[in-house]
Parts: C-alpha cells; structure tokens; sequence
C-alpha cells in the first residue's frame, strides 16, 4: 500500500502525481495538460493554447469541452493530494461557470482545492485563469468518490 | 489550422438546409480534434464521438476521459442549438453541470440534446449520452447558454 502513499513535500508530491499527465492518462496528455505545482489539499494544471482546442473558428476562443477536462483533471489531482495517496476515484459531478470569455493564444491555468474530504466522497472548488488569478475564466464545484481499487 | 472558406454564419445556415453535417463539425477544430459529428439517426438528430485511443482517461479499465463526456455533451447542445434554432453565432455558455452516471467504454458515445426553453438571450438545454443502451445513460447535463446579443 505504501508505493500508493504520497510524499509529504511539494516537489515528492508533484513529482509522484505527474505521471497523471503523461501517455499513462491519454486524454490529459492528448491536451498537453501539465502539472504545476500540488500542494498539501490543492493541485495547479496548465493547458497550453494549441489549434486543434478551438471551439469557434472565428474568434480562436477555446472550446468549453477542453476547459471541462482541464478542470476535472485538476480537481481529481486534487483530491488526491487531500487524500495522500494514489486512490481510485471518480467523478460524480462537475459544475462550471464561465465568467468572461478567453483569450485566445495564452495558456489555462487551473487552481482546484479539495476542501473536504469523508470517507467516500470529496468536495472541490476550482478556478481558471490566463496568468491573473483574480480575473477568472471559469470556476467550478465538483465531487468526487473513492471507488474500489 | 484551416480556415473555413465561408463566415461560419453562412455555413450554418447551409448545413440547416442542406444537413452535410460533418461541413459545420470539421470546421470547428475541437469538434474535428474530438471525433464529435452531428448524425441523423431514425429521423432524429444526435451527436456521435467516435472512440479513440486518445480519448481514454483510466487506462486500466479502460474508460473514457470525463471531460470527453463533458466536451460530447456541451458540442451537443451547441449543434442543436445552432442546427435548429436561427441563432446567428456559436452560443457561449454561461454555465453548466455534467452528472457522470457510469463510465464510459472504449467505444463510440450518443448524445441527444433537448432544448427546454429558448429565450431571447438565453436558451436552457439539456443533453444525455449513452453507449450500447440508451436507457441506462453515462452522463448528462444541462447547461445556460447566451445566444447571439440584439
């Protein structure tokens, strides 16, 4: 069970948790999603601007379907940072609000916190931005469940 | 990244009269990226993602990503909003919530988009997506969308 734990410092963490964003999960690779920072309850994903996540040609604007995944690999990151360890989880649902248009050409960035845990199910809050925190894309309430192994 | 040859409002209309469906589907990156079309099935218009490798989240098991569930089913309520009401641009979304009800097979996933009210400036829809049987649905929303300002 201990090669399922995670480390107690950020750079262990991270670097544990980053296999979650390589071919091992095909769709956050596929998005080029990468993992920035995990804290003791928070995980920080960036998706870089690419053609092929264009949702309206005619402004360049990112699809919501792309922020979506962003945002639930984020929050799922999360919870297992709150969880500290490598657990079997899912998504039960996902609500997000978009708060201003993005801009095309620069990266997302999501910051998603798993403020509580029990023993099955886990809450998390999250936010999009494009490099200023306090001006959000998108922000979102989701819950996860631990299922079994 | 190739530009569509006709303002995208144009081409809307064309595919509403003409329903060469994968016109509007391919020239929308994501749609294209994502294997997301428009189908008419049995007279009925649905979405279909077809299954790719890339598509998986769980490798194990394997299933598909959530947020490919979650993209499926907003592409769907844009196309249906696009495809059978006369609004003018892509309809931005204001919000919306995804409940993911089982996990998605590595296989092709249905939606189908139901518009339960449409408003001047904001229309409400609602989607579900399944895979071998309709009645036992792997996901489904409802989300607000802003369609195009007077």
């Amino acid at each position: 069970m201990s090669d399922f734990s995670l480390p107690a410092d950020t750079a262990g963490r991270r670097e544990k948790l980053s296999v979650l964003f390589t071919e091992a999960v095909p769709h956050n690779h596929a998005l080029g999603l990468r993992l920035e920072e995990v804290g003791a309850t928070d995980a920080t994903v960036v998706m870089p601007y690419a053609d092929v996540l264009v949702g309206n040609p005619e402004t360049g604007v990112v699809a919501g379907g792309a922020v979506t995944t962003l945002i639930d690999a984020a929050s799922g990151t999360a919870v297992m940072a709150a969880l500290g360890a490598f657990a079997a989880i899912v998504t039960l649902d996902l609500r997000i609000d978009y708060l201003r248009p993005a801009r095309p050409g620069l990266p997302l960035t999501a910051h998603a916190e798993c403020y509580k845990v029990t023993r099955l199910v886990a809450f998390v809050r999250a936010q999009v931005h494009q490099g200023d925190p306090a001006m959000p894309v998108a922000s979102s309430q989701g819950t996860f469940m631990r299922v079994e192994d | 990244m190739s530009t569509p040859s006709l303002p995208l409002a144009d081409l809307v209309r064309q595919v509403r009269q003409s329903r060469e469906y994968p016109r509007l589907t391919d020239a929308i990156p994501y749609t294209r990226f994502m294997g997301i079309g428009v189908e008419n099935l049995a007279g009925e218009m649905l979405c279909r993602m077809r299954y790719a490798p890339h598509l998986i989240g769980n490798s194990l098991l394997p299933a598909l990503h959530g947020g490919t569930l979650g993209a499926l089913l907003e592409s769907s309520a844009i196309f249906e909003l696009l495809l059978k009401t006369d609004t003018e641009r892509v309809p931005k979304v204001i919000s919306t919530t995804v409940d993911f009800l089982r996990s998605g097979k590595a296989q092709d996933t249905f939606a189908r988009a139901f518009i339960t009210r449409q408003g001047r400036r904001v229309a409400n829809v609602r989607v579900e997506a399944w895979q071998d049987d309709r009645t036992r649905p792997i996901a489904s929303s409802h989300a607000l969308f802003l369609l195009s300002e007077p």
